[in-house]
């Protein structure tokens, strides 16, 4: 892992958990989508708070796209879960909103699962190549556990 | 009936978010480490190799899917149930797909670390 890619994956974080907060206000402001009123769609889209949350959900999305190129999907999720604890800390020291006790403990919760998958390899799979081929070759092989996840770039 | 159209939107979107991000997972594995690939071969080929990918066009689709069916199930049921059981269910459902389709090796400190952002997200909207 390179200070780079933590940078990439940091964005992830960022970006998803920003862009969601401005869709979720947004969409407050549009108002309910029913099956019988599709123009509703477009009208939300027209939003501004909807528009820039797109906007930086589609930051998030090439950052995302970055992190899947190198890095397991199982590794990228929780790793960049931080965004749920940020929301939540953005609630409590910005906007001065109560959070409850519960919410603490699902904050711990994230972060102690965060802290276990930043622990291990960042990537396991190499379907890269030829996936029947690896996945044969893998299950001989010693885990891939014990793999440092820089030797990711060298193998290629 | 509202209960009903409200996890049933929470179920499409975290099945199209699960079949979207395994299918992106398996389109940038094919594509390769975009930091390599830019520095040996520039911007532009990590463009085109990501857009002549046929999974990352499935995979965007499916991302759509859930994307529209997100906004649907946030307009007929409260945020505070949508967004963490969609995204709750969606982090159990990928560790199961990854390990399946994926073939990664998805050991006991990825079932954790799986299980406790679930709960947590959970939790986060209580």
């Amino acid at each position: 892992m390179t200070f780079r890619k933590y940078l990439v994956l940091a964005g992830v974080t960022v970006f998803a958990a920003a862009g969601d907060s401005m869709l979720s206000h947004g969409m407050k402001q549009a108002g309910n989508i029913s099956l019988s009123h599709l123009q509703g769609v477009i009208l939300a889209l027209l939003n501004p708070w909807v528009a820039v949350g797109i906007l930086l959900l589609l930051a998030f999305f090439a950052s995302y796209m970055n992190a899947l190129s190198w890095a397991d999907l199982t590794y990228v999720l929780p790793a960049t879960s931080l965004g749920y604890v940020l929301l939540a800390l953005v609630a409590k020291f910005v906007l001065h909103e109560q959070v409850s006790p519960l919410r603490w403990l699902g904050i711990a919760l994230i972060s102690g699962g965060v802290g276990f998958v930043a622990g291990g390899p960042a990537l396991t799979s190499d379907d890269s190549k030829s996936g029947l081929l690896a996945k044969n070759a893998r299950n001989g092989a010693p885990s891939a556990e014990d793999v440092p996840a820089v030797s990711s770039g060298v193998r290629r | 009936m509202k209960h009903a159209y409200t996890w049933g939107g929470i179920l499409v979107v975290v099945f199209a978010s699960v079949v979207g991000d395994v299918l992106l997972a398996r389109a940038m594995k094919q594509v390769g480490d975009v930091h390599d690939l830019w520095r040996r071969a520039g911007l532009w080929s990590v463009v085109s190799r990501t857009l002549r990918n046929a999974n990352f066009f499935l995979g965007v689709t499916a991302m759509a899917v859930a994307f529209f069916s997100l906004l649907f199930a946030l307009s007929w049921g409260d945020v505070s149930l949508v967004a963490p059981a969609a995204a709750s269910l969606t982090f159990i459902g990928n560790a199961f797909a990854a390990k399946i389709f994926l073939h990664e090796k998805v050991d006991q400190r990825r079932w954790l670390a799986a299980l406790l952002v679930a709960a947590g997200v959970a939790l986060l909207a209580g």
